[in-house]
């Protein structure tokens, strides 16, 4: 079984899941867990995005 | 800085309890932990974390087998092929069953396999992360 992720898609869902380990595994409450997971993948998906625009720029 | 000193603290408390960290729990859990994601959170009754870390380990993999990604052999004696199996041994059973039914030959012809390549890495990479939580837990450090 092969599939075909377009790049952003690919970073998104490794984003998901490392979030979700990090989140888990770096904080103790459940409020924390989830406060963690959603600031790394915001982290994650904009590094993502400030990168592309980056070399968008330089291309440009 | 805050993390710290709660790291610390939490750390000389499990120093001054040695039957947490002696107790069979202790080696059983990270060990089951890695052999098979989440684990060392179920037989702690830790079920939706354990869940969560087994889909979020689970999903890597397969996902970096479905990019044709390469699974990495014991020792190819090149240093950077060591390092990726260092990555993907963390996997537990999940390696042993990709070596045994000859998963992740890997494609240098498509792209996405080298980003295939590193979900199979980092899949094991963060199902260490999850077998050292299920330490924490073990241990008392963590609830």
């Amino acid at each position: 079984m092969t599939f075909e992720l377009s790049h952003f898609t690919a970073a998104v869902v490794f984003a998901a899941c490392a979030s979700t380990v990090f989140g888990i595994t770096q904080r103790n409450t459940t409020r924390e867990m989830l406060r963690y997971g959603a600031y790394c993948f915001a982290l994650f998906v904009g590094g993502v995005i400030v990168a592309a625009w980056a070399m968008w720029l330089l291309k440009h | 800085m805050a993390n710290v000193q709660n790291t610390t603290a939490a750390g000389a408390g499990a120093a001054k309890s040695p039957t947490a960290t002696n107790s069979p729990m202790a080696i059983v859990a990270p060990l089951l932990g890695w052999l098979l994601p989440g684990l060392g959170h179920f037989i702690q009754r830790r079920w939706i974390r354990g869940l969560l870390l087994m889909l979020a380990v689970f999903i890597m993999f397969f996902a970096g087998l479905g990019m044709q990604g390469k699974v990495y052999a014991f020792n190819t004696g090149d240093l950077l092929d060591i390092l990726g199996f260092v990555g993907d041994i963390g996997t537990g059973l999940l390696y042993f069953v990709a070596r045994v039914m000859d998963w992740g030959a890997g494609n240098i012809q498509r792209a996405v396999s080298d980003y295939g390549t590193k979900y199979i890495v980092v899949a094991g990479l963060l199902n260490i992360i999850s077998a050292v939580d299920a330490y924490h837990i073990a241990t008392g450090k963590k609830q």
